[in-house]
């Protein structure tokens, strides 16, 4: 068959199409890594490295679907995607599952799932779509809109109690806001009501979310409660050294002194047995990544899609940054994984859809030539 | 689409905006890069800068220190009889810090072992006194059966564990309890004092340490070294690997000069009578027995004693804790004489031929000293003086001497001076001189050394007072001709690790310069007094050379011209019976002392327990049972004949 080259070509060009070698290469290498320190850190459940492979392998396919999905068609479901997840939101607050003291699990049939999650991105998606539609005209009245359908969600999440996710959400709402071109003035102003109102957020706080702002600010004074996880996680990466105790060779991980190493914690395990050579590995990854997702937000064909590949692309640089820092011991300790390398099936999803957009973004850029 | 209907104008705001856009993600970029270096910043802090100090903490989480007990070292008598020794037995320990309702465990405990009152008052006893101690003993020595139970119930108990524990043993019991000692937990003020040593890293995992006896003054010998093993331990405290182990070396097994089976016949034949009773070699100081009776059962101590076993024993009015033979001080009454004789010979205040006439009495000062021999001995020279045992010769001698005189002598051979002999808890005594009384009393009146009072310090009365030991020192220095060594209970020290045998050597402490002839004049008449004195009676019939000297201490002051009668006094306060004596004449292997508390004459009590010891010592004679027990029977119940027949003193 003579055809035959020329069509399995096509084939394979039709498959891979989209597909952005750069930003794959760079969130599989971070994938690997983590699957190496998941291995190291579940030696007692091996099951673990198994499961995140198949993780794997599903949010490899939706990234595959996402990245086929043309960011017009993308903003059709901002509205809806945002209004579910405020009333699923309202549905968790009440009726959902209480785990460790909050409220932020939800049924859905067999499987339970935080919408608090789907807000990471539901909610870039909606304020992009609302500076697209108000491109032109773009006035403070709009940023206070803004501010509020931001508002909305941190609040709702701020109140099972999930601060991180919360911080979090805001982080990213804060984040479109910023690059739909918010005046340097405002920004500053806001700046100062939001140091002013840290006084009175303090009051709001729970009990736990204080002690451990407090203990970030001396984990010795409770070291076996609050402070432990930051103390043994600073030691495990103290201790780590430059070139690190080698790997499945970190004592602080296997004599069980790191809490949450699979999952929250895992860069401690990385950075005890990898050192500051893989830690500064592993920045660089990070950075890569990201100046692949500004390159893409900067060269992106609409409005919407270079706010929502912006907004991503920084959403990966805050996760990864309050979880080194969390576990490096410069910030107070939140639920936050790190990005591709944590184990957890429902941020790996999340993560490669964002990584999906991206690709889809940065395909669909040559709508501005034509 | 939208942008292609775009207009110029609208197309170059487009261009402002974008380029205002791509400057915002040129500042995001830099906010990224900065936070980024901070990280590194922060990691170069934590992974190099702090590196060896978070090593160290990873290490200290990881390694645990056990400290691995050492095996205490064996005491032998000195033909290896083992006197203390260790043994190895279960014990069910409860860890306070794990148990959350200690009574209610204990009550449960009950159910699965036998647990008795006493086990629990014991328990609670440690458990008041170590309030930190990791775990304590609910019982000792569990047997098989009794283990295999427990292991059955483990489950029901968390915090209360098996043990398998090196025991102190004490095989002879109360035989030489007053020697071995004993140990017992290590509390407070022990804590304390090894702290003081800087001795209190070689006794972590070390419950016991030696509390009296040879137990307490070797302890430092005994101990050995406490060895270490480094364990590998996992967040919850699970031991995971041991990583290096550096054994424990058991400590030095203690040989003594004491001979067990002397030990036992001298005990043997106090029978129940409260005393003591020093023998020593005077050639070496060596200790070859030593008795404080009544004594104790030592094993009482060794896991704890409950608190009605330590009633019983401190509270007894026999004082059975009290070692009697260096911290018990007595007057040694008739035994002085000997002494006060070579003391008149030495200074030139007699000659061996000097003599008084007895009238029975001696007057001073208007005062009457009565002698013990009512009509007096007639003429009495010095030789007579010691084998008659005239107090009138003494009375005048001492007068004639002054008791600066006296004190000066005395204190050469030892009185009122501690021996040094290696147990602790000597007491001084008292050798009496006007300096002494100016220290001990405070009025004035009482401070001044009246000259009367000089008197019946000639007969070893008055402010006299010395323990057993240095009565014994005493004896051993005069057999020796001067020559005083120090009394020591321990001949050699073995390493067993290194194979090391380290001897005490026998410690001369000093040479008293005594005339022979002297000397040998005052032997003479010791062994009169053993073969035609106040001796006789008991060693008369001696096969072996011999010299002696009894005494009989006031233990009440007798009003002037008052008799003594016996049967009228009571029990408790009856004279003491003492008796010194050394074997052979030429070159004496024994020199001992024998006190009978309330004994009455030295004669009777203390002189035939005195013969038996030197029976055994001298020719391997066992006691004739029947022959110890008549006389015992005959000291418990005096003929009347004979003191009147004068078993003078």
């Amino acid at each position: 068959m003579e055809l035959a080259p020329f069509s399995a070509r096509r084939i394979v060009q039709r498959f891979t199409g989209g597909i952005d070698g750069p930003l794959l290469a760079l969130s599989l290498a971070l994938v690997v890594l983590g699957l190496a320190t998941l291995f190291s850190a579940s030696y007692e459940q091996p099951a673990r490295v198994t499961a995140q492979v198949s993780n794997l392998v599903v949010a490899l396919a939706a990234m595959w679907l996402a990245a086929r999905v043309p960011p017009q068609t993308l903003m059709r479901f901002a509205v809806p995607a945002y209004l579910v997840g405020i009333a699923l939101l309202v549905a968790v607050a009440l009726a959902g599952d209480v785990v460790n003291g909050a409220r932020r699990w939800l049924h859905v049939g067999v499987a339970r799932f935080q919408p608090s999650e789907m807000m990471k991105l539901a909610l870039p998606l909606m304020l992009a779509w609302y500076f697209h539609k108000n491109e032109s005209t773009l006035k403070l009245r709009d940023f206070t809109v803004a501010a509020l359908l931001l508002a909305l969600p941190v609040l709702l999440i701020a109140r099972q109690p999930d601060l991180g996710t919360a911080v979090l959400v805001a982080a990213a709402g804060f984040y479109a806001i910023f690059f739909a071109g918010i005046g340097w003035k405002i920004l500053a102003a806001l700046g100062v009501l939001g140091l002013a109102s840290l006084l009175p957020l303090w009051g709001m706080l729970h009990d736990y979310q204080r002690r451990r702002i407090l203990t970030l600010i001396d984990p010795t004074q409770d070291p076996l409660g609050a402070g432990y996880h930051t103390i043994q996680s600073t030691i495990a990466v103290g201790s780590g050294g430059i070139t690190g105790k080698g790997w499945l060779h970190g004592t602080q991980t296997h004599l069980e002194f790191i809490p949450e190493k699979h999952t929250d914690f895992i860069f401690a395990v990385y950075s005890e047995e990898f050192g500051l050579i893989g830690n500064v590995v592993l920045l660089t990854i990070y950075a890569l990544l990201i100046a692949r997702g500004l390159m893409i937000a900067a060269n992106a064909a609409t409005f919407f899609a270079r706010l929502l590949a912006a907004t991503i692309t920084l959403m990966f640089f805050t996760y990864a940054f309050v979880n080194m820092g969390m576990v490096s011991g410069i910030l107070p300790v939140v639920g936050v994984p790190l990005p591709f390398v944590s184990y957890g099936g429902t941020a790996l999803l999340t993560l490669f859809i964002s990584i999906g957009i991206l690709m889809s973004i940065r395909s669909h850029r040559q709508l501005v030539q034509t | 689409m939208r942008l292609n209907q775009t207009r110029p104008s609208e197309l170059r705001d487009h261009e402002r905006e974008l380029h205002f856009f791509q400057l915002r993600i040129g500042v995001a970029g830099f906010a990224v890069l900065a936070a980024f270096a901070l990280l590194f910043m922060r990691f170069v802090h934590l992974q190099v800068v702090h590196h060896d100090a978070y090593t160290s903490k990873a290490e200290e989480n990881r390694i645990s220190i056990v400290p691995i007990a050492p095996n205490r070292g064996l005491i032998l008598d000195r033909n290896g009889v083992v006197l203390a020794r260790n043994y190895s037995a279960y014990t069910l320990e409860i860890f306070p810090a794990k148990v959350r309702d200690l009574e209610r465990t204990i009550q449960e405990l009950g159910e699965v072992i036998d647990v008795q009152a006493k086990d629990r008052s014991r328990f609670r006893k440690l458990f008041a006194e170590m309030r930190n101690a990791e775990s304590l003993p609910i019982r000792a020595r569990l047997t098989d059966e009794e283990v295999a139970r427990f292991a059955a119930n483990r489950y029901r108990f968390p915090g209360v564990e098996i043990k398998a524990r090196l025991f102190r043993q004490y095989p002879y019991g109360e035989i030489a309890s007053h020697v071995i000692g004993y140990i017992g937990r290590i509390n407070q003020k022990d804590q304390e004092k090894l702290a003081e040593l800087e001795v209190e890293a070689n006794y972590r995992g070390t419950d016991y340490i030696g509390k009296s006896g040879l137990e307490a003054s070797y302890q430092q010998e005994l101990h050995g070294t406490t060895g270490f093993e480094q364990v590998e331990i996992d967040a919850a405290g699970r031991g995971i690997r041991t990583l290096a182990r550096t054994n424990a070396q058991a400590g030095n097994n203690i040989t003594l000069t004491l001979d067990i089976k002397l030990q036992e016949v001298a005990e043997a034949a106090f029978g129940e009578r409260r005393g003591a009773l020093v023998a020593i070699e005077p050639s070496s100081g060596g200790v070859l027995a030593f008795v404080s009776k009544p004594g104790f059962d030592p094993n009482l101590f060794v896991d704890g004693i409950d608190p009605a076993s330590w009633a019983e024993l401190n509270n007894s009015p026999d004082r059975p804790l009290t070692n009697r033979a260096i911290a018990g001080i007595y007057p040694p009454g008739s035994t002085f004489k000997p002494y006060m004789a070579m003391a008149a010979l030495e200074l030139g205040k007699r000659t061996q031929k000097s003599a008084i006439h007895d009238p029975g009495y001696f007057e001073f000062g208007g005062r009457r000293f009565r002698d013990s021999k009512k009509g007096g001995n007639g003429y009495v020279d010095l030789y007579k003086s010691i084998v008659v045992s005239s107090d009138t010769f003494y009375y005048q001698l001492a007068n004639d001497m002054g008791i600066d005189a006296i004190a000066s002598f005395m204190g050469k051979f030892g009185f009122g001076a501690k021996s040094g002999i290696d147990l602790e808890g000597e007491a001084t005594g008292v050798l009496p001189s006007p300096e002494w009384k100016q220290k001990r009393f405070r009025r004035p009146e009482q401070q001044k050394w009246y000259a009367g009072e000089t008197v019946s310090i000639g007969i070893g009365q008055g402010y006299n007072a010395y323990t057993p030991i240095q009565l014994a020192l005493a004896m051993a220095t005069l057999a020796a001709n001067g020559d005083m060594y120090r009394p020591r209970l321990a001949s050699y020290i073995d390493n067993l690790r290194t194979g090391e045998r380290r001897h005490i050597e026998p410690a001369l402490l000093k040479r008293i310069a005594l005339k022979a002839e002297n000397v040998e004049f005052v032997k003479r008449a010791m062994a009169g007094v053993n073969k035609e004195g106040t001796g006789a009676r008991a060693f008369g019939s001696a096969e072996y050379t011999n010299g002696g000297k009894t005494g009989t201490a006031q233990v009440i002051g007798m009003k002037q011209n008052e008799k003594y009668d016996e049967k009228k006094v009571a029990e408790r306060h009856r004279d003491h019976s003492l008796f010194i004596v050394f074997a052979p004449l030429e070159r004496p292997t024994i020199a001992l002392i024998a006190i009978v508390e309330n004994g009455g004459f030295g004669a009777r009590a203390a002189a035939p327990i005195a013969r038996t010891v030197l029976d055994y010592h001298m020719l391997g004679k066992l006691p004739d049972e029947d022959a110890a027990a008549a006389a015992r029977g005959a000291a418990a119940a005096p003929a009347r004949g004979e003191a009147a027949a004068g078993a003078q003193d």
